[in-house]
Formats: C-alpha cells, sequence, structure tokens
C-alpha cells in the first residue's frame, strides 16, 4: 500500500492555478525528489500534501487513510479537524528555515508537540528526543536555544522534531537554500543515512547531484504539473523533454 | 511638613496605586481580547474595534473620566448615587489603556513570522494551543519596551482620577497644600511618584532580563 496517495489535486490561488492535476503515488521506502524551475507549484504541494494548504480538487490518503476524497462535483472534502489531528503524526515536514520556536531549548523543541498534542508518554518521548538527538550529532545541545546553534544545527534539530512521532513519511522543502554553502553538506549526509534507513521522503531541491544520488526517482515540475518523471540518471541524464533539458542546463551554467 | 500630612499622602498613595493595579489587571486582557477582534476576519467587529480604538485614542483620558462618570446621569438620568467615582475611574482607565495595548499587541503579533505558525500546525497544535503557547510568549517579549512606556504613563495618568474627585495622592496634595500654604506636599508628591514608577521601571526591567534567555 502506497504511504501517500494523492490524485488529480488541483490548487488556485485566485485566478492563478498553481496545481493543475498532480497525481502523486509515495511507495514505503522511496526517496523522491522533486526539481523544477521557481513557481512551478512545488512548494504548493508539499503544503497541501502537508496540510498547511487546502487542495481544491483532488484526493488524498495517507497509509490507507482517506484524508480528501471528491464531492460529486469534483471538490475537495476534508476529514473533521480531529481526525486531521491524528493524520498529522503520520508525516513530518522540515522548513527551509527551520521554523524552530526560539523560546523553547532544543529539547523541547521536539518534544512538546508529542505530549501535548499526541498525549504521547512523556519520558518515553524524552528518551525517544534524546536518541535522535545523538543521531544527529546533537547529544550535548538539548539544553541549547535556537539562536545558539548554527543553521546546520538548527535545521537538524527540526529534523529531529519532525521524525519525533515516527512518521511515516518525511517532506522536505528546500533544507539547505537558507544555508551557508559549508553547512548543506551534513544536512544532506542526514538526509541520506536516513535513507540508508529506508525512510521514506519527498524532497524539493535545487541540488541535483545530490538528488540523483539519493533518490529513487525523480519528479520535474513545470507550470503546476509533472511535466516528466522516472530513475534519477534517466531524468537528469537523458531528460526526453526540451523544457527539462533546459531547466538542468540552466541549473548547472549557475 | 507633620506625620499626619505624610499619612494622609500615602493613603492618597493606596488609591493610586488601586486604580493602577486595577487598570493592569484588567486592561492588559482586555487588550488582547481587542487585538484578536481588530485582526478578527469578521469586518463588522474589525471596524467597530478600530473605531473604538481611534476614539480612545484621539480623545484626552480626562474627558472619557467624565463621560464615563457622569455620562449615565446627563444621558439616561441616572443617579450617581449608586455608582462610586472610583468604580467610573476604572471603567474608563481599563477601556482607554486596553486601546493602546490593543495596538501594541497588534504590532506584536503581525511581528511574528508565519513560519512559526506554520510549524505548530504541522505539528498538529489547535489554533489556541498555537496562540498561547507558541505566539503569545514571543509576542510578550517583543512588545515589553512599549508596555513599559505606557505603564509608566500610566502611573502619572493616576492623578487625573481628581477630576471625578477620587481622593488618589495628588488631589490630596493639593488639598493640604492650600490648607498649609505650602509647597511641601506637592513635592512630597512628587517624591512618592517617582518612587513608584521607580519600582514599576525596575520590575519592568528585570521581566524584561527573564525574558532574555532566548532571541
Ligand atoms: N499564498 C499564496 N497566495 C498567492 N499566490 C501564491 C501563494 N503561495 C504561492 N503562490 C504562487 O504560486 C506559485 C507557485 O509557488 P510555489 O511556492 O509552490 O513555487 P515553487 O515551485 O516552490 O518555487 P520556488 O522554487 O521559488 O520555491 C507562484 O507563482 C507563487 O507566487
Ligand atoms: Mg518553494
Amino acid at each position: 500500500m502506497a504511504v501517500l496517495s494523492i490524485t488529480n489535486l488541483h490548487k488556485r490561488f485566485g485566478d492563478l492555478e498553481v496545481l493543475n492535476g498532480i497525481d502523486l503515488e509515495v511507495n514505503e521506502g522511496e526517496v523522491i525528489a522533486i526539481i523544477g524551475p521557481s513557481g512551478s507549484g512545488k512548494s504548493t504541494l508539499l503544503r497541501c500534501a502537508t496540510l498547511l494548504e487546502s487542495m481544491d480538487r483532488g484526493t488524498m490518503s495517507y497509509a490507507g487513510i482517506k484524508v480528501v476524497e471528491e464531492d460529486a462535483q469534483g471538490n475537495s472534502v476534508y476529514l473533521p479537524q480531529n481526525k486531521l489531528r491524528q493524520v498529522k503524526a503520520l508525516f513530518g515536514l522540515v522548513f527551509q528555515n527551520f521554523n524552530l520556536f526560539p523560546h523553547y531549548n532544543v529539547l523541547k523543541n521536539i518534544i512538546d508537540a508529542p505530549i501535548c498534542v499526541q498525549k504521547r508518554n512523556k519520558d518515553e518521548v524524552i528518551k525517544e528526543a534524546r536518541a535522535l538527538l545523538a543521531k544527529m550529532g546533537l547529544e550535548d545541545k538539548e539544553d541549547a536555544y535556537p539562536f545558539q546553534l548554527s543553521g546546520g544545527q538548527q535545521q537538524r534539530v527540526s529534523i529531529a522534531r519532525a521524525l519525533i512521532n515516527n512518521p511515516k513519511i518525511l517532506f522536505f522543502d528546500e533544507p539547505t537554500s537558507a544555508l551557508d554553502p559549508e553547512l548543506t553538506g551534513e544536512i544532506l549526509k542526514v538526509i541520506r543515512n536516513l535513507a540508508a534507513e529506508n525512510m521514506t521522503m519527498v524532497i524539493v531541491t535545487h541540488e541535483i547531484e545530490f538528488a540523483r544520488n539519493v533518490a529513487d526517482r525523480i519528479i520535474f515540475m513545470a507550470e503546476g504539473v509533472i511535466v516528466e518523471q522516472g530513475l534519477p540518471d534517466q531524468v537528469i541524464c537523458n531528460p526526453t523533454l526540451a523544457r527539462t533539458k533546459a531547466f538542468l542546463t540552466n541549473l548547472a551554467e549557475r | 511638613m507633620t506625620f499626619s500630612t505624610l499619612m494622609q499622602l500615602a493613603s492618597g498613595l493606596r488609591t493610586s496605586i488601586y486604580i493602577f493595579v486595577l487598570t493592569l489587571l484588567f486592561a492588559f486582557p482586555l487588550g488582547l481580547l481587542v487585538a484578536l477582534i481588530r485582526m478578527s476576519r469578521n469586518c463588522l467587529l474589525r471596524n467597530a474595534m478600530r473605531l473604538y480604538i481611534s476614539v480612545m485614542r484621539g480623545t484626552p483620558l480626562m474627558l472619557q473620566l467624565l463621560i464615563v462618570y457622569f455620562g449615565p446621569y446627563y444621558l439616561f438620568g441616572l443617579s450617581l448615587k449608586n455608582y462610586p467615582a472610583f468604580l467610573a475611574v476604572i471603567i474608563a482607565f481599563v477601556l482607554n489603556y486596553a486601546a493602546y495595548f490593543a495596538e501594541i499587541y497588534r504590532g506584536g503579533i503581525a511581528s511574528i513570522p508565519v513560519g512559526q505558525y506554520e510549524a505548530a500546525t504541522v505539528l498538529g497544535y489547535t489554533k489556541g494551543q498555537t496562540f498561547f503557547k507558541i505566539i503569545l510568549p514571543q509576542v510578550i517579549k517583543r512588545i515589553l519596551p512599549p508596555i513599559t512606556n505606557e505603564v509608566i504613563t500610566l502611573v502619572k495618568d493616576t492623578s487625573l482620577a481628581q477630576v471625578i474627585a477620587v481622593l488618589e495622592m495628588f488631589t490630596i496634595a493639593k488639598q493640604i497644600a492650600n490648607q498649609q500654604a505650602s509647597m511641601m506636599p506637592l513635592i512630597a508628591a512628587g517624591v512618592f511618584y517617582y518612587v513608584f514608577n521607580f519600582v514599576v521601571a525596575f520590575t519592568m526591567e528585570r521581566i524584561e532580563q527573564k525574558l532574555n534567555y532566548y532571541q
């Protein structure tokens, strides 16, 4: 069964049709990289998948749970709020700007939601959080506040925060774009390690080389549709479409 | 300057402190409520709050005091017998300060990056949890400096209660100064105000320091 299944997703902001019929199926353990020009709707797709944005048309289900269905007119209908809150434990989202809570220390950033929202056992959550911090190489930082950390460290905390509920799938929206070049490596390494542990991930990125190495499948988006997808070598080295080729050449020249 | 003069001033100071404390106690939450309604999606409520804030900030507090106290009599012919002037002072001060606080809250809330809401939403926090656990603590830290200004102004504004004959410290100082034909009671009152403000400013500074553990 697919971890995430989206069909016929349409999303518009006013008159602007941002997503124009997206079908996306993510299988367990799969790593998908989404690439494409600015404004093509990559972030909007992730925001719809993570319930930050509501879709106008289309369906979505997580691990068989029908989160969004279409009514007779084809409009999207969501599960009630309390059910959606349970669905939110099934995925994690890592933002470009980390979005840690500045008034909470590292540990509290990670454990507060599972304790207050998912009502999990506090000691257990703390234990898991410490294990995650160790995995991120931050075992000595649990008392630090976000402003005391480097961008790379903050991003690792935010990845730990996204992992604490053992989500079935993790989304990344340009996780290294806000970082100094010398700090991107440490984040890419964390993501590679997660891939090696068979974590299911969908990553929006401009790091083509990284996408090629880590992804099982690459999706190229333009103007709100998926124009090309397939194995990394196929999409990146032998793109069938002229616009994919143009995009990749453009990126390589920068 | 006799001991009894000082005692009279001290009792006036007590009234000033009551006005100060009660005003803050009610104006802080009311101001937050006004700010939230002012930012709500309901156009009617939003504009009602906008009007309320602009009237409160655009007219003198002294006039507002007079209207709150004498309004019921002049407008509706109600007797002032069971309507203590002190209550009128508290109502007028709370309404006035809530308006100022509301604008400060509003600026603070608007300054919180949208990413904070998004992170909280993705983690499953309810709207209430997001606001009270994530947003409001950060807002309070940011608005503390302008709030401190208002609070210090409030200490001095308590002397306006004299216009409806509430015996706060300044009223009493003036009376005694008249009786004794001496400046001393007024100077003593000034010292009391200064010490009062000093304590307030010191306290606010301590709170600011307390919140300095993060940026
Ligand atoms: N909240 C919004 N209101 C109006 N328009 C929006 C909103 N969010 C995004 N858009 C528009 O939707 C389009 C797609 O935006 P999106 O952020 O999904 O692109 P993207 O592929 O992530 O681009 P980038 O690579 O620059 O991050 C853009 O034209 C953008 O201006
Ligand atoms: Mg984007």
